[in-house]
């Protein structure tokens, strides 16, 4: 196995920041094809994917805002979270000089930017799950600071939405969430949505689901059913393209249902941007892939 | 076809603009986001100590740009900020609504005539941009790659020391595309996109609320 991969992790970030997705784009392209021409929603999409384009053109960050970088790292036996974190670290670090991504980490109570995008134990953030698998898996997800503000958790029963604790329920908070979220995440989005747990878990989960692949359909026939109904009933709201009206308002919907509380029944809905960027890096043995 | 217009801008231009309406800027505009907007209303507007030399300096030339200018509210990715050979790689919009409490003062402080950002302003904005007048332009979220573009030069940076996205940037832009989204006359794209989807929400869901 290879075990310096501070060059590896700069290329991870460097295509997260800057290759946005195939499906992603496919899925605005597809979007941006039934918005009525001349509508302020289709010039916002068509300036999206020359935006898309540029970015991949001039290897410059899709967005300025590159948010918290979070790591998912699934590690075999013999590979060392420690050693994963430095090397995570410096390849931050080394992306940022290179302005590949913004210096974020602001210090909460002096509002000092550190500059380096270090902050602390949570800054950038780092998931470790060990595997049995042979090989080292680690996903980056970027996602700026105005779709994350505009996530939400909410615990049933709601009962200014009238909202129960059942998928009707959850449905409604759903929506809720979106029609709150207007504009703001920078529409038209994807909802990573996490059925039960504990509140941290919840947060957790609803962005960790973001990972799945985007066509895959769930698993769960009834999760499934779900995510295809949420995903319609978001688009009838004419919320639109930076909100400014039209008929995309999603592009997509995953959900996980994670077991919960008897007492506690929360619906966490983590609001994804346009600009979905996440990126997988695999490593077996010698082997180094990217997706 | 999209409207040019050149900072810094006539009340005419101004007044001829509706909500809707597509626009390419030009000119000088300075980046100011939510640091920055508060430094401005509670050290400079309203001091509670004195100004300094080094701020009051900031500021003239601050009033100089801003006369009949805009504001940007953007946090960008600059790189060459230890040679000061600074280069602009992303510079997308950031959400306006956290400087709704300090817009208006600072509009009529610099007689501002516009605001560049995303996600549309509350009704105390709307209410200073029909005095002024004054419009809110929409920049398109995460539309980086496409505005670094229009930057012809970075002229300048102050407060640098807010960090790289909250310093005020000083840029000459070229065709930076926008959208009027608020306007002089009191309309408000967003407030009658947040009432339509509220009604489309209530006959989704909330349809069959028991009382």
């Amino acid at each position: 196995m290879k075990t310096d991969l501070v060059a590896e992790l700069c290329e991870l970030i460097h295509l997260t920041s800057t290759d946005l997705p195939l499906a992603v784009e496919g899925k605005i392209r597809a979007a941006a094809d039934s918005e009525v021409p001349g509508s302020a929603a289709l010039q916002a999409l068509e300036t999206i994917l020359e935006n898309i384009r540029l970015a991949r053109q001039n290897s410059t960050p899709i967005c300025q805002d590159t948010g918290t970088p979070t790591f998912y790292v699934h590690y075999p036996r013999g590979v060392e979270p420690a050693a994963v974190t430095r090397q995570i670290h410096r390849a931050v670090e080394l992306a940022t000089a290179q302005g590949t991504l913004r210096p974020n980490a602001v210090h909460a109570l002096t509002g000092i930017n550190t500059g380096s995008n270090l902050g602390d134990d949570y800054f950038p953030l780092i998931h470790f799950t060990p595997t049995a698998d042979e090989c080292l898996s680690i996903d980056l997800l970027l996602k700026g600071g105005g779709c994350e503000n505009v996530s939400a958790q909410y615990s049933l029963p709601d009962l200014s939405l009238n909202a129960a604790r059942d998928l009707d329920g959850v449905r409604k908070v759903v929506l809720d969430a979106v029609h709150q979220a207007q504009g703001y995440g920078c529409a038209p989005g994807f909802l990573g949505v996490a059925l039960g747990g504990d509140r941290a878990a919840g947060y957790s989960a609803a962005k960790e689901v973001l990972l799945s692949a985007l066509d895959e359909p769930n698993s769960d026939e009834t999760l499934s059913q779900l995510e295809k109904g949420l995903t319609q009933d978001a688009n009838q709201l004419g919320i639109g393209p930076m909100g400014f009206g039209g008929k995309t308002t999603l592009l997509g919907t995953r959900i996980t249902a994670l077991h919960r509380l008897p007492a506690s029944f929360f619906v966490t809905v983590c609001y994804m941007c346009w600009a979905y960027r996440r990126r997988r890096l695999t490593v077996s043995g010698g082997q180094v892939r990217y997706e | 076809m999209p409207r040019e217009l050149h900072i810094p801008l006539m009340d005419e231009d101004i007044l001829n603009l509706k909500v809707g309406e597509t626009v390419r800027l030009s000119g000088v505009i300075v980046t100011a986001r939510d640091a920055a907007h508060r430094w401005l209303v509670e050290n400079i507007i309203h001091p509670r100590k004195p100004v300094s030399p080094e701020e009051q300096a900031i500021v003239d030339d601050l009033k100089r740009l801003l006369q009949h200018g805009v504001v940007y509210h953007c946090g960008p990715v600059v790189t060459g900020v230890e040679t000061g050979d600074y280069r602009v790689t992303a510079a997308g919009p950031t959400t306006s609504i956290r400087e709704e409490p300090y817009q208006a003062e600072v509009m009529r402080f610099f007689h501002l005539k516009g605001m560049i950002g995303k996600g549309g302003m509350g009704p105390t904005t709307l209410t200073a941009c029909q005095a002024e007048p004054a419009v809110y332009f929409h920049a398109v979220g995460g539309a980086s790659a496409v505005i670094a573009q229009t930057i012809q030069q970075v002229m300048r940076v102050h407060k640098l020391d807010f960090g790289v996205p909250e310093a005020l940037w000083v840029w000459r832009v070229s065709q930076l595309p926008v959208i009027v989204t608020m306007d002089a006359h009191g309309a408000s794209l967003h407030e009658q996109v947040r009432d339509r989807s509220r009604q489309a929400l209530e006959s989704l869901v909330i349809i069959n609320r028991n009382d």
